[in-house]
């Protein structure tokens, strides 16, 4: 960025008097100079008394500075009333003598002027304030008023230039408010006077938006931002937005915070993502980016962290009920002063003013976790856009703040780098999908990028139920990227077939058993047979023993036989087959 | 001038400087010549009185108000020209009166 930032520690020499207005004490480095008088100027309503009476207010309660007002323009009631609506109690600050309000009437054409003279009243009036509260600090507003009272310019300039030389004298710290005038600062031309500071408030209107902004014009002896700075009133009075601080120079955790959608960490290498990282939701409208972003806020408020959530396009009651329908208790963290939600309609301010009230909200409310959704609600050209998140990233990151930023994606944008250009600037991009297939739509969900940690590169379906965001995996097959119902079908598919293989293998191995009990009865049976056959085979074996004694018998006996008959039938023991009439014999005799 | 009451005049000075004597030399001159026995003077120092100088809202001095009758008119200056105060004040000149 071509910005001159002022070295951050370039040896305060000038010593400072700080204004208490946010942002703008850092832009100077410190403050107004001390014991000078310094010049704001701007257009009509461009916040120069209110600026000029927030110096003397926090110089009152903060700094122990009392303070005078010498109002040229308004009266000191108007003042008191005009600037209650801040939360200033003016009458208090009076009554306790912190701060003494002049109000310095002058009139066109009401003084007369003959012969010499001074503004010695004036002069007095404001020693004799200064003297009765010991004041530190004075604004005169707006003193160029002067001019239309009296006619004598030349006087005029040299009282003015006595002035501010006595106001150096006293050591008082001063604020001169001036009317921008045609071609220089002021109308009067103040600035030559008043050369030690200059700041200029504008109030400009671009397509129908305004957007104040304050310059540093001059700091003579000091270092100062030089460029515009938005600054924002509102009812927490002013505060300026030092955004060109585009250092990338953050402190980095490593600590890992969940999502609050557990298969969304599982998709993370660390299981979740790191904190004081910038998360880019994006998808298309009904993708659920808005319930991703609650339930991150949801989870953490579950961990007891502070959760801010800056929503554009509905209020924050809206939103509660809205993911009370996903299960997420919103309002009990609402209620407990973790979550705040801070609504606005893109429309309402400029980029910039946006921007200014983010970081005062910011700073007020010090968030661990901020959701903006959508980011892309956010009007503007593109550079000024895209200038707009980097600082509004840079803000957060130098918080350590975590933030998820929702982004619509316009249907039929194809190009990919139409995420406001910013997906480069985010640590981690989470992108929703409507997949569009057999008649119905499914939410899917890719993780694009996750700066310093592995993840899933695998599409996930999103699923919104009363339980909250659940990740299923998609079914990834031959047939592509089945989800909805058709990956309800698939699913209930290979149920059926897996069924079915279960059937054929219990089937076949009951058969197997089958086949198995049947060979065993086999066995069984020819086991059976032998056995028979070997009882056959013992019971012949006995009877031919059996056979065999007998015959044994009968020989011994022929034997025993024959040796009686010897002797009465000699001849007979000659014969040539003895034993066969025998054994006939022996039969015949049984 | 119908002087239906006296004329109030105040004079505010700074001091007691030359200009000051001077200033309140000439009022004091135009007052006794056309405003005999029908004016009041009062003259401040805002050193010595500045509350008086912030409940009038006096910013110049020296500085001459008529404060009756009414409406109030002021006079910046150290009042040498006596044509243009009494102008200024509505006062006819008191060979005319």
């Amino acid at each position: 960025m071509p910005d001159a930032q002022p070295e951050p520690h370039a040896a305060p020499t000038l010593p400072k008097a700080p204004t208490g207005i946010d942002g703008f004490d850092a832009i100077t480095q410190g403050g107004l100079p001390v014991g000078r008088p310094s010049l704001i100027c701007g257009a009509a309503g461009c916040g120069k008394t209110l600026f000029a009476t927030t110096f003397l207010v926090n110089g009152a309660t903060r700094y122990g500075e009392p303070g005078v007002f010498v109002s040229f323009e308004e009266r000191a009631e108007d003042l008191v009333a005009n600037v209650a609506s801040l939360g200033y109690d003016l009458d208090r600050l009076v009554a306790d003598g912190k701060l003494a309000i002049d109000h310095v009437r002058v009139e066109r054409s009401e003084i007369e002027e003959t012969g010499e003279y001074d503004l010695e009243g004036l002069f007095i009036r404001l020693g004799y304030a200064v003297d009765s509260i010991g004041a530190k600090r004075v604004v005169l507003d707006t003193i160029e008023t002067l001019f239309s009272g009296f006619t004598d310019p030349l006087l005029l300039r040299s009282e003015l230039r006595r002035l501010f030389g006595w106001i150096k004298d006293r050591g008082l710290t001063a604020i001169i408010t001036g009317e921008r005038g045609e071609g220089q600062l002021t109308r009067q031309g103040l600035e030559e006077y008043v050369s030690d500071c200059v700041v200029l408030l504008d109030n400009r209107v671009a397509d129908q938006i305004t957007t104040r902004r304050l310059r540093v014009v001059k700091y003579r002896g000091s270092a100062h931002g030089t460029n515009e700075y938005p600054f924002l009133i509102d009812h927490a009075g002013i505060s300026v937005l030092p955004v060109t601080s585009a250092e990338l120079d953050y402190a980095v955790s490593d600590g890992v915070i969940a999502s609050g959608i557990a298969g969304l960490d599982a998709m993370l290498g660390p299981g979740g993502f790191y904190r004081g990282s910038s998360i880019l939701v994006s998808g298309e409208s009904g993708t659920g980016k808005s319930m991703l972003a609650a339930s991150f806020a949801d989870a953490a408020c579950r961990r007891g962290e502070r959760c801010m959530a800056f929503v554009f396009e509905e209020s924050g009651a809206q939103i509660v009920r809205n993911a009370r329908s996903i299960g997420l208790g919103l309002q009990g963290h609402v209620e407990a002063g973790l979550l705040r939600f801070e609504a606005a309609r893109p429309s309402l301010f400029g980029l910039e003013m946006h921007l200014a009230r983010m970081h005062r909200d910011l700073d007020a409310f010090r968030p661990d976790v901020v959701v903006v959704d959508p980011v892309s609600a956010l009007r503007g050209s593109t550079s000024e856009l895209q200038a707009t998140l980097l600082r509004m990233i840079d803000l957060l990151k130098a918080r350590g703040i975590t933030a998820v930023f929702t982004s619509l994606r316009t249907e039929g944008a194809v190009d990919p780098g139409d995420d406001l250009g910013v997906s480069s600037l985010m640590d981690a991009w989470i992108k929703l999908l409507n997949v569009e297939a057999n008649g119905e739509r499914s939410r899917t969900l890719y993780v694009i990028k996750a700066r310093g940690m592995s993840h899933s590169h695998q599409v996930r379906e999103f699923l919104m139920s009363g339980e909250g965001i659940r990740l299923v995996d998609a079914y990834i097959g031959p047939a592509g990227v089945l989800t909805g119902t058709a990956r309800l079908a698939q699913e209930a598919q290979e149920r059926a077939a897996m069924l079915r293989r279960r059937q054929d293998a219990e089937r076949r191995s009951r058969d197997a058993v089958r086949r198995r009990q049947a060979i065993e009865r086999q066995i069984a049976e020819l086991r059976e047979g032998l056995e028979a056959v070997a009882d056959e085979e013992r019971l012949l074996h006995d009877e031919d023993s059996l056979r065999e004694a007998v015959l044994e018998e009968d020989r011994r006996e022929m034997q025993a036989r024959r040796v009686t008959a010897q002797g009465s039938a000699s001849g007979a023991a000659s014969g040539t087959a003895p034993g066969a009439p025998r054994g006939a014999a022996k039969r015949a005799a049984e | 001038m119908s002087a239906s009451g006296p004329v109030v005049l105040r004079l505010f000075i700074a001091g007691p400087g030359a200009r000051s004597q001077r200033t309140v030399e000439s009022v004091r001159r135009i007052c006794e010549t056309h405003l005999p026995g029908r004016h009041e003077l009062e003259i401040v120092d805002i050193y010595q009185q500045p509350a008086l100088a912030e409940r009038d809202g006096v910013l110049a001095a020296p500085i001459l108000l008529r404060v009756a009758p009414l409406p109030v008119r002021r006079i910046a200056g150290d009042l040498q020209d006596e044509g243009r105060v009494l102008r200024a004040l509505d006062l006819a000149p008191a060979e005319e009166a």
